[in-house]
């Protein structure tokens, strides 16, 4: 076999990795073909190795060895039949000592002091808010105890079934009777009454707030009393900021406006003096 | 005491062939036996052409650290362990030269070395050659033949730089690596 003239220098600089453009893609084709031009390109090859050889003499520095059995010790192959090594101690490669993984060392213990101290951190607020929890929880019991002790006075009070015993002097005969427990601030008002006529048709009880700045009385819910007599009245809606003189009870036409006092008064307060 | 050794008899000198298979089945100490045997032709061929004993020791472990992943990539008969090893190198090592991607796969290297050189014996007789050869040969060749193979430089880059046609420069790289032939098959 004889290689192809034409090609006989360009396979050289083939070897050699210096053959581009077109006189490579030329050769690449050519060699796909002809077995003894890829004969020719083994040999030259062969005679590059031989010519590099020529370079033999120094020797890398043992560290070299040591980082690579370190590597390869390190490296996570796919083959599992792995013998255990005991021709070099796996060391950390010493060439080029560079200031990257030092700081990168730098970085992580920063990054441990700075977990440490978030972790601490976090440790203390959650005491913090375990106390604050536990203080908020125990006023939040209270307050829901006496929440449900006034829902069951209210209750008590509000339930028409409950036993209603009014006492008068002995002998006296029952009057009708009532009481108004207001609070300004919150505009809340609870009114009690008993022993009330039943009413005469078309009439409607009606309960007023005397302002104590002597203005116009303000209409505070109209109301009937059940069988005996008794009635309620709870919150109803009133202006704010206003402080009751006196409470009085009027029959109204059952009809009609009910935004001043039209009737006659059933029961008035003590505090009008009136 | 056992050592890493374990499928190799380090006092029977092992092939190169038995050190890959060796280190096909994932044996450490074939590895570190191979290193032993060839780490000296490898840095040396870097580092004559990178002039840089780091970046030499660089391409070292980028060399062997291949055979180790992949130590199929050498076939004992597609050509002699030490001259692929100085071939791939020096091809790796021009590549970290011009900082360029490796162009050739170690697998894709064949090379063919008439000489036997089984042993450093062999090899050391055979470099003697070559280095005769290299002395004998007229100074433009060799000079053509080193800047093409241990510079990395092209053709035409030599051709700049000497002065010299392109046509002369290809035939005195070509006709210069013949000649290192002749001597060792003489």
């Amino acid at each position: 076999m004889t290689v192809h003239e034409q090609f006989a220098d360009d396979l050289a600089l083939y070897a050699l990795g210096s053959l581009d453009g077109a006189e490579r893609q030329a050769l690449v084709r050519h060699l796909e073909d002809c077995s003894s031009c890829r004969r020719e390109l083994e040999l030259l090859r062969g005679d590059l190795g031989m010519l590099a050889l020529t370079t033999a003499g120094p020797k890398p520095p043992a560290r070299s060895r040591q980082r690579l059995m370190s590597a390869i010790a390190n490296e996570n192959r796919a083959t599992s039949s792995r013998l255990p090594l005991a021709v070099a101690t796996p060391a950390p490669p010493v060439r080029r000592r560079s200031w990257w993984p030092t700081l990168g060392w730098v970085a992580a213990a920063a990054l441990v002091l700075l977990c440490v101290g978030l972790l601490r951190q976090n440790s203390t607020l959650q005491r913090n808010l375990a106390s604050n929890r536990a203080q908020f929880e125990a006023q939040l019991n209270d307050q829901a105890k006496r929440l449900e002790r006034t829902s069951e006075v209210v209750a008590t009070l509000l339930d028409p079934e409950a036993a209603t015993i009014e006492l008068v002097a002995a002998g006296a005969k029952p009057q009708p009777h009532g009481k108004a427990i207001y609070q300004q601030r919150n505009r809340n008002l609870i009114f009690v009454a008993s022993n009330l006529a039943p009413l005469p048709p078309e009439r409607i009880y009606e309960l007023w707030l005397f302002p104590a700045n002597g203005g116009a009385p303000i209409a505070a819910g109209l109301f009937k009393p059940d069988a005996r007599g008794s009635a309620t009245v709870v919150d109803p809606p009133l202006p704010q900021g206003v402080e009751a003189k006196n409470f009085v009870v009027t029959l109204e036409p059952d009809s009609g406006s009910h935004e001043s006092p039209r009737g006659t008064p059933v029961i008035v307060g003590l505090g009008a003096g009136e | 005491m056992k050592t890493g050794l374990a499928s190799v008899d380090t006092n029977a000198t092992p092939s190169d062939l038995a050190l890959v298979t060796a280190i096909r089945s994932g044996d450490q100490g074939a590895m570190a036996a191979l290193y032993d045997r060839f780490s000296s032709i490898v840095y040396s061929v870097a580092l004559r052409v990178l002039q840089d004993t780091g970046a030499a020791e660089d391409v070292l472990q980028d060399i062997f650290m291949q055979l180790w992943r992949n130590p199929g990539a050498f076939d004992a008969s597609r050509g002699n362990m030490a001259a692929w090893l100085a071939v791939i190198t020096r091809h790796r090592a021009i590549d970290a030269l011009r900082r360029r991607r490796p162009e050739n796969d170690i697998e894709d290297v064949v090379v063919s070395v008439e000489p036997d050189m089984a042993s450093d014996a062999d090899r050391s007789r055979a470099m003697d050659k070559v280095r005769g050869a290299l002395r004998t040969m007229p100074s433009s060749q060799r000079s053509a033949l080193e800047m093409a193979y241990f510079e990395g430089l092209t053709h035409s880059e030599i051709a700049d730089r000497t002065g010299e046609p392109l046509g002369t420069i290809k035939t005195r790289i070509r006709t210069g690596l013949l000649s290192l032939r002749k001597v060792l098959a003489a």
